[in-house]
């Protein structure tokens, strides 16, 4: 049985086509494995009706200035400020440096009068309040996070409490003067 | 001694034999085959015939019948553009909410929603209908013995019944369906009764023809890709069926 | 016994392989079993059924589970998930063909495996126990497609549960009582689903573990051989690897094209088309038929229509229909030959086909209309399955005179080759 063992096969004559016919077969079972993973993994991705629901369109004519609205966007809320002049200058006059994550208001907002961020804070997920008539909305006019105290400024940016970050801006256009498309 | 050809042969045999499960229809001849652009092995769905499909599926089988399964987003498979879709969607009314004051209200249908059928529920639909439930269509064509071969037959079956026979009420002569006695009135009794966006000419044949290929994509919308990952992994096989074939015969040149 | 790996020490993975092996001895594990393993020189193809159920089996759990993912196991939602899958979740509708068809795949292969164990005698002594194991292996393969089928709650999922549930109120006194018990309620409904996916998802892992114990016991002697003698020594085997990889790899490749085949271009082609139809308790189908594995049981079920020394029809029907399974328990002491291989038990032979024909007969008669002929034909079939078992079996092995053996597999093997061996009686089939 020994002489039979596949490691002490002499290459020889029949030994470089035995090598290539079992290099190939190799390579074409590792290839088809290869291949035949990737739907098994891919099936885990978002599926089509996530994806078709990863946009949301959202009317701002309804909103006026100084109100905020809350919608849903890929199961998450979004803050939305119309915000009055006094609070675009308060947003404005801060000094960036200062900032625990420096961010000078420009880069928020595409209009400045509409403020669109992901209401979730940035230090361990809760809902930050603010956002509803009658909501704590802390020293600085902005958002502010019952669970451990983050304290967010009329720019959504992130000025005292635990939370690393500024409230995240999602992709969004707008698709005319008074409608965005989030994401 | 017999071969694994003998087992596969075993597979055809039982699989013939059983595989097509109650072939009978009891007294309902077997539908004519027909031709369809997505049968056989190389077989792809023709986007145009399916667009006038869809057309038929609006105008005519919409009244009564639902397709859940389908959205709209869906159509876009069909050639059409993401506006055009959300023009179509945008047709349709669903219900939506509840709204911040509790109640539920209407809005114009998004790419996102499912295509709303015609009635809120099957008990609105069998009022409408004299009793009688018509079918979701969504998955017809794979959910009748004969596919769309039945499909196509019961839409141009409808003839006068023959000599002596009782209709129950409310029923049609249909040929090809099972009993002969149909609740669904013919849904293509004219040519014409649709005008085609690319003009083909709209006989029964032709609209038939088209709203059963339409009907196949919505139960199968996945062949092509099927099809197409199928001719891939097959002659990827096949190779190496030959080349794990031969290796073995080298390998085992020693012991024989 | 840590044994040193072949290759050279020096290597890193060949370093971290021994020290792993010294603590839990894998790779001497491996190397024993399904490398150097003797394995005869002369087994055919009817051999590669057994590499081809184990490599199913992981094709089904592993797509199982990912379906698994995306599938809700309750009424309201099961039917349209599944839909879901087979249109939304990426290549959701290759993962569902191939399990689909993947099961119709498994009892093919599990019932050839099965009949190379009749036919070559591979149940006799010293293998009784591994061949008890194949057919615990095969009830719970039974139970577990069962199961899966009511999951995605069409019509013939629905209805079959019914029918089949329905048959354990034909036991006595407490039938009924443990009809409600398995639906959970006064019909088929929700709770019984949830706990037949509950149960499909465990069932496929008890699977895993019998067919780790038929493996144990079929290392414990070693395969059986299309002549049925014992091997003796060296001359009669060959090392696992590479004669037995590559010979497994390539009827491998073989069995996916045949899947693949299915799954790609006929993938309905086994299942009823009622089943693409919501279930609704309050319409039957015109015919609830099983799917193709399960008709011959189904076939002897129907076909006792007649009360019998005062056993109901109806409890009658359910004890042979089960009894057929059960009944394989028994072969290794219902075959009384000393002869293994039908080879060389000229009778037998013959008989062993017959047996096929019978059960392909009898899933005939499953897919049919229980009317007319039909159930003449379902009930001689009947009778003659276990007349094959219980009468023919015995009695072929007590008059049947065997062809002399020849003296071992290895010249066996020469003579069949034509290369001058040791006087042999070998017999060339």
């Amino acid at each position: 049985m020994t002489d039979l063992a596949h490691s002490q096969i002499p290459a020889g004559h029949g030994g470089t086509r035995r090598d290539f016919l079992l290099l190939t077969a190799g390579a074409l079972a590792g290839v088809g494995a290869a291949v035949s993973i990737w739907p098994f993994i891919d099936s885990l991705n978002p599926a089509r009706d996530t994806l078709a629901l990863s946009t949301t369109e959202v009317d701002l004519a309804p909103v006026k200035v100084g109100q905020r609205l809350t919608v849903a966007w890929r199961g998450k809320p979004i803050f939305v400020d119309h915000r009055p002049p006094e609070e675009i200058k308060a947003a404005q006059e801060v000094d960036v440096a200062s900032l625990r994550d420096p961010q000078p208001d420009s880069a928020r907002v595409k209009k400045p009068e509409w403020l669109v961020m992901i209401g979730v804070c940035t230090h361990l997920g809760c809902i930050p309040l603010g956002n509803k008539t009658g909501d704590d909305r802390g020293p600085f006019g902005g958002w502010f996070c019952p669970c451990h105290g983050s304290i967010y400024d009329t720019s959504g940016r992130i000025r005292q409490g635990p939370a690393p970050l500024n409230l995240v801006v999602p992709p969004y256009e707008f698709t005319s003067d008074t409608a965005i498309k989030i994401g | 001694m017999p071969r694994p050809v003998l087992g596969l042969l075993l597979a055809g045999l039982l699989g013939c034999g059983l595989g097509g499960i109650a072939r009978a229809q009891e007294e309902a001849p077997t539908p004519p085959h027909q031709q369809w652009s997505f049968e056989g092995v190389f077989g792809t769905y023709d986007r145009a015939e399916l667009q006038r499909g869809f057309q038929i599926y609006k105008e005519v089988c919409a009244v009564c019948h639902p397709v859940k399964h389908l959205y709209y987003r869906d159509l876009e498979e069909l050639g059409y553009t993401e506006d055009q879709v959300k023009g179509i969607a945008a047709q349709a009314q669903v219900t939506d909410g509840p709204n911040d004051q509790g109640e539920m209200f209407q809005r114009p249908a998004r790419p996102s929603d499912p295509i709303p059928g015609p009635f809120p529920n099957d008990q609105a639909a069998r009022a409408a209908n004299n009793g009688a439930l018509p079918p979701d269509l969504s998955l017809i064509t794979k959910a009748r013995e004969g596919g769309p071969d039945y499909v196509y037959a019961i839409l141009t079956g409808f003839k006068d019944p023959p000599a002596g026979m009782k209709m129950n009420p409310n029923m049609y002569y249909n040929e090809y369906f099972a009993g002969h006695q149909i609740a669904m009135p013919p849904p293509l009794a004219q040519a014409d009764q649709v005008k085609y966006a690319d003009g083909t000419a709209a006989t029964v044949p032709q609209m038939a023809h088209d709203v059963v290929s339409f009907l196949s994509w919505a139960a199968e919308p996945n062949l092509d890709e099927r099809h197409r990952m199928g001719f891939k992994v097959i002659l990827f096989l096949i190779i190496a069926i030959g080349i794990f074939y031969a290796a073995k015969r080298k390998i085992w040149a020693r012991v024989h | 016994m840590a044994v040193p790996p072949t290759s050279t020490p020096t290597s890193g993975f060949s370093r971290l392989a021994r020290w792993i092996d010294y603590r839990l001895p894998v790779f001497t594990l491996l190397e024993h079993e399904l490398v150097v393993y003797p394995t005869p020189k002369n087994l055919n193809y009817w051999w590669n059924f057994g590499s081809l159920a184990g490599i199913t089996l992981v094709i089904m759990i592993v797509t199982g589970v990912v379906l698994a993912m995306h599938y809700t196991p309750h009424a309201d939602l099961a039917f349209e998930s599944v839909e879901r899958i087979m249109r939304d979740v990426n290549y959701g509708w290759l993962l569902r063909y191939i399990h689909m068809n993947g099961a119709s795949m498994f009892f093919l292969i599990v019932y050839i495996h099965l009949f190379r164990g009749l036919y070559y005698g591979s149940y006799k002594y010293p293998r009784e126990l591994l061949w008890i194991l194949g057919v615990v292996i095969l009830l719970l393969m039974v139970a577990t497609a069962f199961m899966g089928y009511v999951l995605p709650w069409g019509q013939m999922s629905y209805w079959a549960a019914t029918v089949i549930t329905n048959l354990f109120s034909a036991i006595p006194l407490v039938g009924n009582k443990i009809v409600t018990l398995l639906w959970g309620g006064f019909t088929v409904g929700n709770p019984t689903l949830n706990r037949f996916f509950s149960l499909h998802y465990l069932l496929p892992f008890v699977i895993v573990a019998v067919v780790g114990l038929h493996l144990l016991a079929l290392h414990q002697h070693g395969s059986n051989n299309p002549l049925g003698i014992d091997h003796r020594g060296p001359q009669d085997t060959i090392p696992f690897h590479p004669y037995y990889t590559i010979k497994d790899s390539f009827g491998l490749c073989v069995a996916l094209l045949v899947l693949a085949f299915f799954v790609f271009y006929a993938p309905n082609f086994f299942t009823s088309p009622d089943n693409y139809i919501p279930a609704n308790p309050m319409v039957t189908p015109n015919h609830i038929v099983p799917e193709w594995y399960l008709l011959p049981y189904y076939a002897i079920l129907r076909s006792i229509t007649f009360d019998f020394l005062g056993i109901p029809s109806k409890l009658l029907g359910v004890l042979l229909s089960l009894g057929s399974l059960i009944l394989l328990f028994f072969v290794p002491w219902l075959d009384t030959s000393r002869v293994r291989s039908a080879r060389f038990r000229p009778v037998y032979r013959w008989v062993s086909w017959i047996l096929v024909i019978d059960v392909i007969a009898l899933g005939y008669v499953g897919s049919q209309p229980p009317a007319g002929f039909v159930v003449t034909l379902g009930q001689i079939a009947t009778f003659y399955y276990y007349l094959h078992f219980l009468v023919l079996m015995p009695l072929i092995g007590k008059i049947e005179r065997p062809r002399p053996l020849p003296i071992s597999i290895g010249t066996a093997v020469l003579e069949a080759t034509g290369r001058p061996g040791a006087a042999g009686m070998a017999e060339r089939h």
